[in-house]
């Protein structure tokens, strides 16, 4: 093994990396341009926000939730008010469901779009991401004005959503899903036809179909790989069950089968969402939902754009949740990555890594904390951890202490 | 003598192809961002990024040589500058010029690449190292190409100076349309020579971050940039003098302005180039530039030999 | 049929359009009618329940009784989320999100924002908000 890694060198791809949108580490060993070996750490972006669920109501909770990532909010929110729903018991309104439906879709569209721009520039063709991009931006304003805010929509509250879609706003998305419709149709010709395009993907991350099944892939990097697997066909949630649209699949395999299903995808995006509009049933936006949450736990499953997301809540009968878990898709389909990118060059590297759509600081719930001097990695209790910390911000000069009695041990166990 | 030195430091030498790089620059950069539907930067954006390159700390890493890391740049740009003095701009050939000079100019555009190789092995960094040695396998690939290309020209005009080049072809305008296929592979391997899209792989920024010049900083860093931009308006003033070189005739102003206008088309056409392609991956790469430009570029020479051939008859 | 420079017509075709760059901060732009900016405290209205309080998640309300039935409210707009929950809670609307998104300092301190009592003529709260379900 010496003599091998004195030929080869190691290559750090991260933390901090033009590739990377965030904090990850990919440390790749190489033989000149072949990746021999590639290991994975994460835990660069821990916030501990399950724990911070524990210590909120579960109105503050669901604004925490939804800031697990930025660019499938609404997933987040959606799956974790699924779960608090299913323990109360609440029955959402129809109107309700279809809302929830159509801004789940309107976030699918701005989240596939955004990833077909940086597909684009991982392989240096900027051209498509300025592109995409701009025609992103009619959905990101389409989602300012339906929810309020570009990013962290804040529509769910428990019972149903917060706002509704008037008269002009349908008109105007019916209007904008034309457009894209016509500019989605054209990034399909460049993707099937532009020869470099199709020579920087086609043939790039291998995943057979089961090593998909295998590593557990999920989302569009599974449904390349030609596995059938979409939870709002499975496990039909909102108004998934109402509405009919197709399972996209590609038998390529590869990223480019990837970039063909999420194109793909956006086409049934745009189908849906005029079904969903043109269906939208009358009634009341939301049930009232009690503040204390009765006993009992949940499990809920939710499609977000890069797969299927999982959460887990268990209520004690109390205003707080007593535990919340979140699975984020790219955990998922992480360990496929480094399978793909065995013997592949390392100018594949990025395009690969991109192409499962990583979201790291949604997939890190954990951080390995290794003691100062001999580097050996305890299991210590939460009251350890929370001494430490007091004794660590003291050191600093800040007795956190005084400062906010909601974080004191012991209030949340 | 002090016209010489003029020559070489001001017009049209070091100083104004300094100017003209920026100003080629630009253009690029804004017809750049004007394909992409964007705005693009204000017109002094080239000369702004140099200038806060150049106020910058020069930081050079503990291990390496500081002489060979800070005589790297300067090599580039000198190399570069030097080139320029035997292209032909507004006479054919120019004070410099001797029977032989287009092989100097390809030699001296092949010294940037050397340098970048050199900079980035010593650069004692992993991603320098991966940029450099890119670098050098990009040079195997696209020189024999472009080499083929721009000496087919030479063949059928019989001279070995880039003025008696212009020369002949202004007394034969017609014979210029025998290298049509010349033209195309030269731009294919300038593409390479420049590290643009889509051969700009030794300096990948999502692979390798900047590939010889990740440790580059401060002004040597600005030297770096100069020397590229000048190496395009000098390869593209190159391909410009060997396959169009009409209106040499004309004298003086005249044939300045169209020199100009030649160079800044063959920039938009590079500009051009970098919209609409995805970048290649370097075995791909290798692989394009053996088994299609250098078969095309042999087939000029086969084309150029034939036709003096005839000619001849 | 597969040809490299797919895009070639696209992108000449873009020299003639109008970029699609926004050329903020030179041109401002406006929030939809639903934008959730700086809020916005109308303190005749504030029955001093507090329930915005309670749900706050960041704590950046702070509700304090000043005299009888009169109150007066700590807004801190560095630790606001703008998800405008409080908003949705205030059983009077006392609570309104405004358009205002340029909300940027330098100084921590000059977000913090006190309304009391008795706003100018300017600021009269207009009557039950149309688009504010």
């Amino acid at each position: 093994m010496s003599e091998i890694r004195s030929r080869n060198v190691t290559i750090p791809i991260g933390p901090q990396h033009p590739a990377l949108k965030e904090p990850t580490s990919f440390s790749v060993t190489l033989s000149g341009e072949k990746i021999l070996q590639v290991g994975v750490r994460l835990g660069y972006n821990h916030r501990g926000i399950e724990k911070a669920c524990e210590s909120r109501s579960f109105i503050q909770s669901l604004y925490l939730i939804e800031r697990v990532c930025g660019i499938c909010s609404h997933s987040h929110s959606s799956c974790f008010v699924q779960a608090v729903e299913e323990i109360a018991g609440l029955q959402l309104p129809p109107r309700a469901m279809y809302l929830r439906t159509i801004v789940a879709e309107l976030e699918r569209l701005h989240s596939h779009l955004l990833w077909l721009g940086v597909a684009g520039h991982e392989i240096g063709f900027d051209t498509l991401l300025m592109y995409t991009w701009r025609d992103r931006e009619i959905v990101m304003d389409l989602l300012a004005a339906i929810t309020g805010n570009r990013v962290n929509y804040g529509m769910n509250t428990f019972g149903g959503v917060r706002r509704d879609i008037s008269h002009e706003q349908k008109a105007d998305i019916l209007k904008a899903m034309d457009t894209l419709e016509e500019r989605t149709k054209y990034y399909i010709s460049v993707a099937t036809e532009e020869t470099t395009l199709i020579q920087r993907l086609s043939g790039v991350g291998v995943l057979s179909h089961d090593d998909a099944i295998r590593l557990g892939a999920v989302g569009p990097t599974a449904r390349a790989s030609n596995v059938k697997r979409d939870i709002r066909k499975d496990d039909p949630y909102a108004a998934y069950d109402q509405v009919p649209f197709d399972l996209i699949t590609s038998d390529c395999c590869d990223v480019y089968g990837r970039t063909l299903v999420r194109v793909g995808e956006l086409m049934e995006s745009y189908k849906l969402i005029r079904h969903l509009l043109n269906n939208l049933p009358d009634g009341p936006l939301a049930v009232k939902a009690p503040r204390k949450i009765p006993t009992g736990e949940a499990v809920s499953r939710y499609e977000a754009p890069r797969g299927e997301d999982v959460h887990y809540v268990r209520a004690n009968g109390s205003e707080k949740p007593d535990r919340v878990k979140v699975r984020a898709p790219t955990l998922a389909n992480v360990q496929a990555v480094a399978h793909m990118l065995k013997d592949r060059y390392l100018a594949d590297l990025p395009i690969v890594v991109a192409a499962i759509d990583p979201c790291f600081s949604c997939t890190d719930r954990l951080i390995d904390l290794t003691r100062d001097g001999d580097g050996r990695c305890d299991v210590i209790t939460w009251g350890q951890l929370h001494d430490y910390s007091m004794r660590w911000y003291k050191g600093q000069g800040m007795d956190l202490a005084k400062l906010n009695n909601r974080f004191k041990c012991g209030e949340s166990s | 003598m002090a016209g010489d030195l003029f020559y070489i430091l001001v017009f049209p030498g070091f100083l104004f192809l300094a100017v003209f790089a920026l100003i080629a620059d630009y253009i690029d950069r804004k017809l750049h961002a004007k394909l992409q539907n964007r705005i693009g930067p204000p017109w002094y954006q080239p000369l702004a990024d140099l200038i806060k390159l150049a106020a910058k700390e020069d930081l050079i890493p503990r291990q390496v040589d500081p002489w060979l890391f800070k005589l790297a740049p300067v090599f580039a740009v000198t190399a570069v500058v030097t080139a320029a003095l035997y292209i032909p701009i507004w006479r054919h050939g120019t004070p410099m010029s001797f029977n032989g000079d287009v092989i100097v100019v390809l030699y001296l555009l092949t010294i940037p690449t050397l340098t970048f190789f050199l900079g980035g092995w010593y650069s004692r960094s992993v991603y320098s190292m991966i940029g450099a040695a890119r670098s050098i396998m990009q040079l195997f690939a696209y020189e024999i190409p472009l080499f083929l290309s721009i000496l087919a020209p030479a063949l059928l005009a019989d001279s070995w100076s880039l003025g008696g080049m212009t020369l002949f072809y202004a007394h034969h305008p017609w014979y210029a349309l025998f290298n049509a296929v010349g033209l195309f592979t030269a731009l294919i391997s300038l593409l390479g020579k420049l590290e643009r899209v889509p051969f700009d792989i030794p300096e990948a920024e999502t692979e390798i971050v900047a590939g010889s010049f990740t440790e580059y900083s401060g002004r040597l860093l600005a030297m770096f940039r100069l020397a590229l931009s000048i190496e395009m308006i000098v390869g593209a003033a190159l391909i410009a003098a060997v396959f169009l070189p009409f209106g040499l005739n004309l004298g003086g102003p005249a044939a300045f302005g169209l020199y100009l206008v030649k160079v800044l088309g063959i920039v938009a056409v590079i500009a051009l180039a970098r919209t609409v392609f995805a970048r290649l991956r370097i075995d791909q790469m290798i692989n394009f530039c053996w088994q299609f430009v250098a078969p095309v570029a042999f087939l000029q020479v086969i084309i150029d030999l034939v036709a003096k051939g005839v000619i001849a008859r | 049929m597969k040809h490299p420079g797919r895009m070639v017509r696209q992108v000449l075709s873009s020299m003639l359009r109008k970029p699609a760059t926004v050329r903020y901060p030179f041109v401002k732009v406006t929030m939809p009618k639903r934008f959730r900016g700086r809020l916005r405290f109308y303190a005749e209205r504030c029955i001093g329940c507090r329930l915005c309080m309670r749900d706050c998640p960041t704590d950046a309300i702070q509700i304090r009784k000043i005299a009888d039935k009169q109150f007066e409210a700590d807004i801190d707009m560095a630790k606001c989320i703008y998800c405008a929950q409080c908003v949705d809670s205030c059983p009077k609307k006392a609570l309104e999100s405004t358009l205002d998104f340029e909300l940027a300092q330098l100084d921590r301190d000059k977000l913090r924002q006190t309304f009391r009592g008795q706003p100018p003529a300017s600021q009269k709260p207009p009557e039950d908000p149309q688009d504010k379900p």
